[in-house]
């Protein structure tokens, strides 16, 4: 039996984070733990189906869906830090098998105890992140489907003001898109890369040392833009800066 | 208007990227006095959820509606005819041109109209055609379509729109100003009001209980399309129902907020059949052209809640992608997301693949959609179409498919994800990857970092095992 006050959570890291950026996952799990969870990370996960469900290929989505709920809906909570991967478990997984009688009810159920991270640690476990400092700025971009599939707003804006030093400084057009949307920036380069530079600009106009944001695709997009730009912005996932990681490697920095 | 017969979409995307005077003319006029607009508008949320109701109320019993519209109408001394497709509906409009002998027609603006390619139509049947709008007459004068379902000459500044006045109005505009280019439309445009045997409107709303139409505009150039002619023809959609002058009044003040951030459009005019005796002035004729053109097989399918659409362009002044290439790129008649849906519905999924693709679904188009229109899920709808129209390219249907099978057998995904990480790692060692052929969509325009370490599942692992406390 587990402590009843301990949730038993299941980290669904995601593919990027699983190949990209680790320290993600590593962060999850110590602010998980730090807020009183269990964490567990089940080995039957891979990705949770967006290249094949945003190419509207539903058949080896509700594959891969089937796959993740079968995986996690033995856990108390499914917690990933992406609001895009918490979105497509959420809200796509019901959509998609709605007319299934045996998964449909399952996707629904799992739907209900799925939460991106920050909003899980925020709206669920109340957590206040203990004592923290950074000395530096940084600006917030609010990924699209965590703003407005999952209404991620305040969250991260709340635990981030808890860190001493931190300045954080606005960003025009913080909730306007990067232009990342995935398959969209490799099959439309060019217009996502119009995108993107107008981002950037925006990022270096706010004169912040760091780019946060919740999804590391975004991150990956803005970082690879200001890079090739030549620019000294450092990016991070919003969860590395709560765990502590700010002073280590930030996107693309040699580790 | 079909998109076959033009470039595709990413040749005319990328011109348009090209183009930094069309980015110019889009950053001039996008958002604009919206968002000031809607905070003055305390009970928005509430008048969404009215005007999504209403729409969602007509298309469900829209027979009941059409024949109330057709019987009031017909009452108020109106005609009404029915058109099944775009070429049924310009027949008709062309028929009634010739029958009243019309050498001329002025036209206010309808994208309507555009849709069922009524200007063409005109120009074919060798009717001299006279728009009436002020960006419709720059359209016109540069032999284009609209670029926006709000604002037509959106692409053109200022600067441009003075290049083609100065070449064609006699006498040219006084100067560059913007009144001053304004009175000179206002002059040349002014003597074929008057000269003009029919003019044709669109309408922002079919009122069942009246049989009236309606028409919103900023310049009054409908009033004066509409009434001094002998016949005036409405072409309207018939989505464009609703069951009464007050459920009229609820979209409208949505429509107008979404559409400029105005609170109500200068002229607002409802046109109830023909001159009676006794009016002052009046058409002598006014007949309504009620256009189908796929939206009844829409009800009936997963892209119903696009009716519901009151044609605001809302979407596409918030559509990062729209912001970016304009409207012509699209190469449909209507632009931005509601034109991504509508486009595969009018010309074929097959020629305009590319619009539901051509999306980031950041969600922006739904969040700012005055009647609650799902767009990113309308155009997933498409996507799945065309995957299962088997549309995409073979490598793309390949590689996905390829992929889905690694994604569904965890052990060999982690194989296969852990050689991909040591394979990125080496070309990388620097922090970035500038340059990776097989994605080169990527890595022209950004670096890609390369990846941290091994992946996240292997260093678990291997943490874990220094930690027996923790293993389970």
């Amino acid at each position: 039996m587990t402590d009843a006050s301990r949730p038993r959570v299941g980290l669904f890291v995601t593919c990027l984070v699983d190949a990209m950026r680790p320290e993600i996952g590593f962060a999850a799990i110590r602010l998980l733990e730090d807020a009183g969870c269990d964490v567990e990370v089940p080995t039957r996960q891979t990705c949770c189906g967006q290249p094949a469900y945003n190419s509207g290929d539903d058949v080896s989505t509700a594959a891969v869906a089937r796959q993740v709920i079968a995986a996690f809906e033995p856990f108390d909570h499914l917690i990933v830090p992406s609001g895009s991967c918490a979105g497509t478990i959420q809200h796509g997984y019901p959509a998609l098998l709605a007319s299934d009688a045996e998964w449909g009810p399952r996707a629904a159920r799992l739907a209900e105890k799925t939460h991106e991270i920050i909003s899980y640690l925020v709206d669920i476990r109340n957590y206040t992140p203990g004592r923290l400092r950074l000395e530096g700025s940084a600006t917030y971009h609010d990924s699209c489907a965590g703003l407005r599939e999952l209404g991620i707003h305040d969250q991260p804006r709340r635990l981030l003001a808890t860190v001493d030093s931190l300045e954080m400084r606005p960003l025009d057009g913080e909730n306007v898109c990067c232009g990342f949307g995935g398959m969209f920036c490799v099959k439309y380069p060019a217009i996502s890369n119009a995108i993107v530079d107008e981002k950037a600009d925006a990022v270096e106009r706010s004169g912040a040392d760091m780019l946060l944001a919740g999804d590391l695709g975004c991150l990956m997009n803005m970082a690879g833009k200001l890079n090739r730009r030549g620019s000294k912005v450092r990016c991070f996932h919003t969860i590395e800066i709560l765990a502590g990681g700010g002073d280590g490697p930030a996107i693309g920095e040699k580790s | 208007m079909t998109a076959t017969t033009r470039p595709g979409f990413k040749a005319r995307s990328d011109a348009a990227l090209a183009n930094s005077t069309l980015k110019t003319a889009i950053d001039r006029t996008a958002e604009r006095k919206r968002a000031a607009a809607l905070a003055r508008f305390a009970e928005y949320e509430a008048a969404r959820s009215r005007g999504s109701a209403i729409k969602d109320h007509v298309i469900a019993n829209l027979d009941h509606y059409l024949e109330m519209f057709e019987r009031n109408a017909t009452a108020s001394g109106a005609k009404v005819h029915w058109a099944a497709t775009e070429a049924e509906a310009c027949d008709i409009v062309i028929r009634l041109c010739r029958e009243a002998g019309a050498k001329r027609v002025t036209r206010s603006k309808s994208m309507l109209g555009e849709e069922i390619g009524l200007p063409d139509a005109l120009g074919s049947a060798g009717i001299e055609r006279v728009e009436t709008d002020l960006a419709e007459h720059i359209i016109q004068l540069a032999g284009e379509h609209p670029s926006h379902i709000i604002w037509p000459a959106m692409h053109r500044t200022r600067e441009q729109v003075a290049e083609l006045f100065n070449a064609d109005h006699k006498p040219p505009p006084a100067d560059d100003e913007a009144a001053s280019m304004v009175q000179s439309a206002r002059h040349v445009l002014r003597e074929k009001f008057l000269s003009a045997g029919v003019g044709i409107s669109g309408a922002n709303f079919l009122i069942a209980d009246t049989g009236a139409t309606c028409t919103v505009t900023n310049e009054g150039n409908a009033e004066l399309t509409t009434t001094p002619p002998r016949l005036h023809i409405v072409t309207a959609g018939i989505e464009k129902l609703v069951p009464s002058t007050s459920h009229a009044m609820a979209l409208l003040r949505l429509l107008v907020r979404a559409a400029t951030g105005s609170e109500l459009t200068q002229y607002t005019t409802f046109h109830c059949g023909p001159k009676r005796p006794g009016d002052a002035d009046g058409p002598q004729e006014m007949h309504i052209v009620l256009v189908d053109n796929g939206r009844s097989e829409m009800i009936a399918n997963e892209f119903r809640d696009m009716l519901r659409c009151i044609r605001c362009g809302a979407c596409m002044n918030h559509c990062v992608v729209y912001r970016q290439i304009g409207g012509h790129a699209y190469g449909g008649t209507y632009p931005g997301p509601m034109g991504a849906v509508l486009t595969p519905v009018f010309d074929g999924l097959a020629p305009s693949r590319d619009l539901p693709f051509a999306c980031t679904m950041n969600g922006r188009c739904a969040e700012v959609c005055p009647v609650e229109i799902p767009l990113p899920m309308l155009l997933r709808s498409w996507r799945g179409r065309s995957w299962r129209a088997g549309l995409e390219s073979e490598p793309m249907r390949t590689g996905l498919v390829a992929w889905a099978g690694l994604a569904r057998r965890p052990s060999l995904y982690r194989m296969a994800s852990g050689i991909g990480v040591r394979a990125l790692r080496l070309l990388g060692r620097s922090g970035w990857i500038g340059s990776l052929p097989f994605a080169a969509g990527w890595t022209r325009h950004r670096d890609l970092p390369s990846p941290t370490g091994g992946t996240f599942m292997e260093r678990y692992k291997a943490e874990r095992g220094k930690r027996p406390e923790d293993r389970r």
